[in-house]
């Protein structure tokens, strides 16, 4: 390998991104747009949904229970239903997801036999959503519940540890508030490398091809691999800007806590972009034409890393064999590193096998890139 | 020829179906001119991308500078120039970026390209234009900037497919004066054309025809071959008397040219009389009947027909 056509490749290249503005825009505004769309529209968080309350007693006790509904930031404000035909139509057209129906001898049967049933009715068409929502309900009312049980014993005088002999003080580390966007966000970083880095070298072989400037760059004594490096470098530079941008937005602007070292960030962040400059690289050299490679690389990147990396579908979850398939999944690691600096502020020993994976991941890579290039025409 | 540098045997090429180049065989030596022409079609790119190495032939042997290019592709890259038929510079390059590029390719030392740059650029009229992007520039000038990346290192075989379509003639002529420089410091060049009279300026032709080579000499010595004899005749109205002339006994063909048109006959005395009278009786108008020597356009057209006869 020759160091000066390596730089005469790589100078070239540049050349030609710096004067195409335009795509230069693109491949550093796109990791932005998808940073928000994917970090806004990607949430496993479910709050304030749609309630509606028919209380059919009216009492204290019954206004007392849907207030503590009205106060959870899982429901939005109940809004008062008036008979049975406006539950279902309520839940026909989709303005409320579940309705509390507080039965009109709810106070009595309370003060009666100490326990009263209220029914809730769950839109269960998202299966996940209504899940969820029964669950809120069962945690507000328990709370309810807990409440009157005080009260009552209270009165009586008697000591509160007799209530509940064994209790779980379940404390949750990393991300302390469950909020789902700390762990979907360094994901979504991963999925936005993704994209982008195999999305810049796609072209930059199949261009060469439909521009007719291939034809002659085979004739000169350059070597595969002197043309892979010099154009996977300035390309690498890019990448590592969008990598920049994209772990800025996530900090800063989404407010993801960073617990680990910049060091630890860029290393990985930089073998894992070697990997996908490499797989938009081959794509480039087996598919001559632009149109195709762009897409194809995009199918290649894009549905592994959304469906196979862990980035909000846990693997653990996941049927044996699929699982197995994500070992063949960049992403998985790097999204495994991402997660692990970002949320536990994990360090290199920490983080070795993934590293090691992805090294070798990417060393293949580059050889497979280098051999695939061919210097004839047909 | 003793001091062959490019040597070309029983080279083939198919696509499907389709045979390319046929068992072509021909060899070029140091500072000759070797001109390849034929119709489209006939091959004569497909033979330049397998001299280049650019393409791997089906069968046959090249050996270039001694190299045999089937062994050994990326050896004979370093003294071969191949400049392809269409333009293969970048366009968002400047004249003096893509001459550096191939420069840096090549590895030639940087005192030796800046100043062979200029002498290249000079001779093409080109030293105005150095910052200006290649795209910004008229075809002909690009295919003189293709020539300067192509010569920028001192090639010892040259390869030009149709380096001069789509040029106009003072460019082209700066071309030629270029190609003779080279002729004289003993470059050996391969050069297809579709421009028959650039042919004649070539010091061998080989004639293709569906991937075969038909003929290969010297532009005289392919004329000598041409059989019988060529008339001139002028007129008005060629086409009338291309359909009077064509088909009457011992004439092979018919080519029109400027003034009227070519004929081909097997016996220039003895056919003379019979197509005057001929062309009297169709009442064709003629100002001038001679006996001309062939041009190689006349001569391409007769070996091409008694070859397609032959086949």
């Amino acid at each position: 390998m020759r160091l000066r056509r390596v730089r005469a490749v790589a100078v070239k290249e540049v050349l030609q991104i710096v004067r195409d503005p335009r795509s230069l825009m693109i491949a550093l505004l796109i990791p932005l747009m998808q940073m928000f769309v994917f970090g806004y529209g990607v949430s496993l968080d479910v709050k304030h949904i749609p309630l509606c309350v028919q209380d059919r007693e009216a009492s204290q006790a019954s206004r007392e229970l849907v207030r503590h509904f009205g106060a959870s930031r899982y429901f939005s404000a109940p809004r008062p239903l008036a008979g049975q035909g406006e539950i279902v139509r309520r839940l026909d057209d989709g303005t409320c997801r579940i309705v509390l129906v507080v039965p009109a001898d709810f106070s009595r049967r309370l003060n009666d036999t100490g326990a009263a049933a209220v029914q809730a009715l769950v839109d269960g068409t998202d299966s996940n959503t209504a899940n969820i929502a029964a669950n809120y309900a069962r945690a507000v009312l328990s709370a309810y519940s807990a409440g009157l049980r005080l009260d009552t014993v209270q009165r009586r005088g008697e000591s509160l540890q007799t209530l509940s002999p064994v209790d779980v003080e379940s404390r949750v580390w990393f991300n302390e508030d469950l909020e789902s966007r700390n762990f979907i966000v360094p994901g979504i970083v991963a999925l936005v490398m993704a994209i982008v880095g195999a999305q810049l070298t796609a072209l930059t072989i199949a261009r060469e091809w439909e521009r007719g400037t291939m034809e002659q760059l085979v004739s000169t004594p350059v070597e595969p691999m002197e043309l892979l490096v010099g154009k996977l470098l300035p390309y690498f530079g890019l990448g590592l800007m969008d990598a920049a941008i994209c772990l800025a937005l996530a900090v800063f602007w989404f407010g993801v806590p960073f617990r680990g070292t910049l060091f630890t960030l860029f290393f990985t962040t930089s073998l894992f972009l070697l990997v996908v400059l490499c797989i938009g690289y081959l794509v480039s050299v087996s598919i001559r034409s632009q149109v195709a490679a762009s897409q194809v690389a995009l199918l290649l990147t894009m549905m592994p890393t959304v469906l196979l990396s862990g980035f909000a579908f846990p693997i653990d979850q996941m049927p044996a064999l699929v699982r197995g398939v994500t070992f063949l999944v960049s992403a998985r690691y790097y999204v495994h590193i991402l997660k692990a600096v970002f949320l536990k502020g994990s360090g290199l020993t920490a983080l070795a096998l993934p590293i090691l994976c992805l090294a070798v991941y990417a060393l293949v890579l580059v050889v497979l890139a280098a051999r695939a290039f061919r210097k004839t025409l047909d | 020829m003793t001091d062959a540098v490019v040597e070309v045997e029983g080279l083939s090429k198919r696509f499907g179906a389709i045979l390319a180049v046929d068992g072509l065989g021909f060899s070029v030596g140091a500072g000759e001119i070797f001109g390849l022409v034929g119709p489209d079609g006939a091959g004569k790119t497909t033979t330049m991308r397998m001299l280049a190495s650019v393409m791997r032939p089906d069968e046959g042997h090249v050996v270039v500078d001694g190299i045999d290019v089937l062994a050994h592709p990326e050896q004979t890259k370093r003294h071969v120039s191949y400049m392809p038929q269409r333009f293969g510079l970048y366009d968002d390059l400047t004249v003096d970026e893509n001459i550096r590029f191939y420069a840096d390719l090549f590895e030639v030392p940087a005192e030796l390209w800046r100043q062979r740059a200029e002498t290249l650029l000079a001779a093409s009229d080109m030293t105005r234009f150095r910052t200006r992007l290649a795209g910004q520039l008229s075809g002909g000038m690009k295919q003189k900037l293709g020539l300067s990346c192509a010569l920028v290192h001192t090639p010892r075989v040259l390869l030009l497919d149709e380096p001069t379509t789509g040029v106009d003639p003072l460019s082209r002529r700066e071309f030629w004066q270029i190609l003779y420089g080279l002729r004289a410091e003993g470059v050996a060049m391969v050069i297809s054309t579709a421009y028959l009279d650039e042919a004649e300026r070539c010091d061998r032709l080989a004639l293709l025809h569906r991937g075969r080579l038909m003929y290969c000499d010297t532009p005289a010595g392919l004329k000598a071959r041409m059989p019988g004899a060529m008339l001139e005749i002028a007129s008005p109205e060629p086409r009338r008397l291309r359909d009077a002339v064509q088909g009457l006994p011992g004439v092979e063909g018919v080519l029109l040219v400027g003034i009227g048109a070519h004929v081909h006959v097997d016996d220039a005395a003895a056919r003379l009389p019979q197509i005057a009278q001929a062309l009297a009786a169709a009442g064709v108008e003629t100002t001038r009947m001679e006996t001309v020597a062939p041009t190689i356009e006349d001569l391409f057209v007769a070996l091409l027909e008694r070859g397609e006869k032959a086949s």
